[in-house]
């Protein structure tokens, strides 16, 4: 909490230092600023269309890759090389109704391919796949009354990969200040998941049969020992999420904005993932070979402060802390600073750096650590004590005549970085993003 | 007592920079309608946050997510 209150502390002083930076006659319309946004006139005649438009097509492409020697499937040992190739489209539909209220409909749909090295191992002869793909389609619809300063929309989800079904529904409000320099916004969700019970190939159950024995592989293929196939029924488990999130934004003066966001979150179900080995100490020179068992609730209580300002004419900074802590003992500080330098008013370098830090849960313990006493054990360092840095440097292009002279293509964001944690896993990202108009 | 004191602080700094906000015009808002100043993710950020969420045990309060729709936690 004393870093909550520190982080109040820090940004009323930044407050305080504007306030006084306000005396001073304002340069803003005295001074060409390197900025892309055009003035609107901010009574609502944006809403001109009332037929549905296409507003807005992103595509968001990334390549993800790591390494690591601590994987959850083996225990806590082992590899944790993963590679992740990410597509999203999102589409934004506006049209403006007969009662003068804005509506966006937003479709998202994207796709991931990765391959794991150590799904492979969820089979003790390292013959499961290694490889799945993940489909998740997203719709939300928002009304927004631009003379009241409200807007009200609900939104739906679903993720597919072969392991893990979810399905999700939102419902989120805000409203804007009388002066329309405050806005507050709240959303209520909730996620209900199936949890597929595939568990490591040594610790499944055995039928009890006196005909041929049944074998179920990791990659879900099911066949008899006389070699005929069967249709595979792996049984699923429930994970519940429900969160309610709230955030305030204000503008402080020309330069600076802020905005405070909490989240409130219960999970409950199988909150263990079936195929995460323990290895669980005996007392003797033995280990007992077990799948992952935590708690069936947990609490999450993040509270984040985003602080940007403009600096100068062609300057800006992008920061960001989030203080998190949960029921099953994880607290963590992240904090994040990147600036983008405008190189011209359409072109933007921005390098950034994030920290980030977390104590250990109360229910993890390395490889062959756990007591066999132990009531709930995990050997997955997601939830290990350990500190991480991630780095990088992105590009950002949107010129009034469209990039590359195509008047379609709004702007162009190419994005890496590099990650590395002090459990050793180390990690790149590659993103490119193209936005349309 | 250190605590109270730092809480009565914290209590005070946050009322006065409350009141110290500027109300602003239309026209003085140029620079805070950059596409960059926007108290938002990057959209070409999504990917990175998702593979934040898989390898950390926090989340959220960053308009991503905060657990479940994926086999993270």
């Amino acid at each position: 909490m004393r870093k909550v209150y520190l982080s109040i502390i820090g940004f009323s002083i930044i407050c305080r230092l504007s306030a006084h930076a306000q005396t001073k006659p304002d340069t803003v319309v005295k001074k060409p600023v390197f900025t892309s946004y055009k003035s609107s006139s901010g009574d609502g005649s944006e809403f001109s269309p009332k037929a549905l438009t296409i507003d807005e097509v992103n595509f968001v492409s990334s390549y993800y890759w790591q390494d690591g020697n601590h994987s959850a499937v083996t225990g806590g040992i082992g590899t944790e090389n993963v590679n992740d190739f990410a597509n999203g489209l999102d589409l934004k539909l506006v049209w403006v109704g007969d009662n003068l209220k804005k509506n966006t409909i937003s479709l998202g749909f994207n796709v991931d391919h990765h391959t794991s090295a150590s799904s492979a191992f969820v089979n003790l002869s390292g013959a499961s796949k290694t490889g799945g793909t993940r489909i998740y389609p997203s719709f939300d619809w928002t009304t927004e009354n631009n003379q009241k300063g409200t807007s009200f929309g609900l939104g739906a989800y679903y993720s597919g990969e072969y392991n893990y079904k979810s399905i999700g529904a939102d419902l989120h409000f805000s409203v804007k200040t009388h002066d329309r320099n405050g806005e507050f916004s709240a959303k209520l969700q909730g996620y209900f998941d199936q949890v597929k019970l595939i568990y490591p190939s040594e610790l499944i159950p055995k039928p009890v049969s006196t005909g041929p024995t049944q074998i179920t592989t990791a990659s879900g293929n099911t066949f008899l020992s006389n070699g005929e196939v069967v249709k595979p029924n792996i049984p699923s488990s429930p994970r519940n999420t429900y969160t309610a999130a709230f955030s305030y934004s204000q503008l402080i003066n020309s330069r600076l904005q802020v905005m405070v966001l909490g989240d409130v979150v219960t999970q409950n179900g199988f909150l263990s993932l079936p195929f995460h080995r323990v290895y669980l100490s005996t007392g003797s020179a033995a280990l007992k070979d077990t799948i992952e068992k935590l708690p069936s609730s947990r609490f999450k209580l993040p509270i984040g402060i985003r602080v940007n300002y403009f600096l100068g004419d062609n300057i800006i900074l992008r920061s960001y802390y989030r203080y998190y802590t949960d029921s099953w003992g994880v607290n963590a500080n992240t904090a994040n600073l990147e600036i983008a330098y405008k190189v011209t008013p359409f072109f933007s370098i921005s390098p950034f750096y994030r920290y980030y830090n977390q104590s250990a849960a109360k229910y993890f313990a390395p490889y062959g650590a756990h007591p066999i006493t132990d009531q709930y054990y995990t050997s997955n360092y997601e939830y290990s004590k350990f500190r991480s840095d991630f780095y990088g440097i992105g590009f950002r292009i949107a010129p009034p005549t469209g990039v590359f002279g195509w008047q379609g293509l709004h702007d162009l964001e190419i994005r890496y970085g590099h990650y590395t944690q002090s459990t050793d896993l180390l990690s790149n990202v590659v993103s490119i993003g193209f936005g349309f108009k | 007592m250190r605590k109270v004191l730092v809480k009565t602080l914290a209590c005070l700094l946050l009322a006065i920079s409350v009141s110290s906000c500027v109300r602003l015009k239309e026209y003085q808002k140029n620079r805070l309608k950059d596409s960059e100043m926007a108290l938002a993710n990057r959209k070409v950020e999504k990917n990175e946050l998702n593979f934040q969420s898989y390898r950390e045990g926090a989340s959220g309060a960053n308009a991503g997510k905060t657990g479940g729709g994926c086999g993270c936690n």
